[in-house]
């Protein structure tokens, strides 16, 4: 059951639309699937599709498309095992993101696949890396049978666009089941066309040193001039001064952007294990002790109602 | 209604981390090991709720060795009925699903539960193998989970809101936020705790499909730059022309 390294065959990418577009995550997996070499691209798209959903610029060959849209990740995992066997894919690979998360799993189990989740780059040999211990670490991990079922974390890779030809789409059908779990809607967490956080390359983000909810016009400001999206700390989240959905840290959401400004917060270890993945931390706070400065790039030592007014008029400037 | 939680034994959120053995495991020593948080604060309280308002019982289960039996007795002291720990140590999360399936599968629970993650694996993928090990519903990320008769109806996270959903029959989900509020033990729960049931039963052989060759701790940060206060517009330039991230 040894498996013979990455050899050259189809890697099977699922992929999910919005508008018929591939979404920024899907970008994502599919430049992962053509940078790691190891065959045709082919994409995996279930719903509503224009043209190629923008697949072909990251490498995709070939689509499969799934005339119906699938919300029943039971349904999802039935229709992608089924078109990594028709295009005899031994490596099928996912965004790292909620949807993902959920599909990818049951697949590895359908396809007795080793799965290893949150991928932070191209394998060394067949030994991928990921986070573990809330990105206190990373793992080496070696898959052992001969299927692998792989996730990607989130804007650890980016997109790559490597040409301008079109992807062929092909209709592709498969008995994906009856749905068990009834979808009754969907309510959006905001409605002010901001990345979503997990998916955010900058995110800016605040603590109790705002001092109540009614100050948080100059964080929205500043990440609205940096084109960013806002996050809170737990006792925000908690004492209802933001929604919980804005919760970063441990319990709450885990981001990997590329830029993470955190005013007004201390830097609690909980807090740091859901934010330590950012590429470039910035860290505002009065207090010159804070924890958080041990773990930032750069910092400001003063009080976040004097410094974000100016931060914002000087990216403005920029 | 007869619930399952899946409880995992974690390192405290504040261990140092470090490796031994040519950095190919997790060094235990002196580590204070507490039950996952998503699987305790979540999952577990969650289930206790729903029995407390509908009657049946609630029983954890987990894979490892004896050295899990603490956080169990935490589990039972907070309000689990009783506990089942297959006696295994798992290397991956398709050994762990494969094994807590195997158990489950005619057992007739209504609900199986987990947290969404461990934190020290952080692979979300357990509670999603285990409903594929015995093809049933799986609900992700449950921010909200009510009863009314044999229909469950659910707040499930997803990328930019919340899916509401409604799953009839036996299923399987992940907790997180928003589900329950966390629970500190009482002393007639930890007395009581003591003599509560805890199975251990032998594991069946699953071999795991992957393997950690090594672990490694991150660089050492480098130190904080500061920028003096008056002048943010220097933190600007920082940012654009060094990090070149803006």
């Amino acid at each position: 059951m040894r498996k013979q390294k990455l050899f050259k065959m189809s890697v099977l990418v699922y992929i999910s639309t919005q508008d018929g577009k591939a979404t920024k995550a899907s970008l994502e997996v599919a430049s992962y699937a053509s940078a790691l070499n190891s065959g045709d691209v082919v994409a995996m798209v279930s719903g509503n599709i224009t043209g190629d959903a923008g697949l072909g610029s990251v490498g995709v060959s070939k689509v499969l498309h799934f005339a119906t849209d699938l919300t029943d990740n039971s349904q999802q995992s039935k229709l992608t095992k089924a078109a990594a066997l028709a295009i005899g894919a031994k490596i099928v690979i996912f965004s790292g993101n909620n949807l993902g998360n959920a599909i990818a799993p049951r697949v590895a189990i359908a396809m007795d696949a080793g799965y290893v989740a949150g991928v932070i780059d191209i394998p060394d040999g067949d030994t991928f890396s990921r986070n573990v211990f809330s990105g206190k670490a990373t793992a080496k991990v070696n898959v052992k049978t001969e299927n692998s079922v792989l996730t990607v974390t989130p804007n650890s890779f980016g997109i790559k666009n490597i040409g301008s030809s079109e992807a062929v789409v092909e209709a592709f059908s498969a008995d994906v089941g009856e749905a068990k779990v009834k979808f009754n809607g969907f309510s959006p967490t905001s409605n002010d066309g901001s990345v979503p956080l997990p998916e955010a390359e900058r995110v800016v983000s605040a603590g109790r040193g705002l001092k109540g909810p009614e100050n948080w016009g100059i964080v929205e400001e500043l990440a609205k001039a940096l084109n960013a999206t806002t996050a809170c700390s737990r006792p925000v989240g908690d004492m209802g001064w933001r929604p919980h959905h804005e919760h970063v840290g441990q319990t709450g959401i885990t981001i990997r952007p590329d830029l993470y400004i955190a005013c007004g917060i201390s830097g609690a270890i909980q807090h740091l294990a859901g934010v330590n993945q950012s590429k470039v931390i910035v860290v505002i706070n009065t207090d010159p002790e804070a924890p958080f400065f041990k773990a930032a790039d750069y910092g400001i030592v003063g009080d976040v109602f004097e410094v974000l007014p100016k931060l914002t008029e000087a990216i403005k400037a920029l | 209604m007869k619930l399952l939680v899946c409880i995992s034994k974690a390192p405290d959120t504040t261990s140092r981390i470090a490796f031994t053995d040519g950095d190919k495991h997790f060094d235990e020593s002196g580590v204070q090991f507490i039950v996952n948080p998503y699987d305790e604060w979540y999952a577990l309280v969650r289930a206790i709720e729903l029995v407390e308002q509908n009657g049946g019982s609630v029983t954890t289960i987990t894979v490892g060795d004896v050295t899990c039996d603490p956080i169990i007795r935490k589990a039972l002291a907070i309000g689990a009925s009783d506990a089942v720990r297959i006696d295994a140590v798992p290397t991956d999360s398709s050994q762990v699903a494969r094994l807590i399936a195997n158990y489950a599968k005619d057992q007739g629970y209504d609900i199986i539960l987990a947290g969404k993650e461990t934190i020290d694996n952080n692979s979300s993928a357990v509670p999603a193998m285990i409903a594929e090990c015995l093809d049933l519903p799986y609900v992700p990320l449950v921010t909200k989970l009510d009863i009314t008769g044999d229909e469950a109806t659910l707040a499930s996270e997803t990328i930019g809101g919340t899916n509401n959903l409604t799953v009839k029959g036996q299923f399987v989900l992940s907790a997180t936020k928003g589900i329950a509020e966390q629970r500190i033990p009482n002393m007639r729960g930890i007395m009581s705790a003591r003599t509560k049931q805890l199975l251990v039963v032998e594991a069946i052989s699953v071999d795991p499909s992957t393997q950690v060759n090594i672990f490694k701790l991150p660089p050492p940060k480098g130190d904080c730059v500061f920028v003096d206060v008056d002048n943010p517009a220097e933190l600007v330039r920082l940012l654009h022309e060094e990090a070149k991230i803006i």
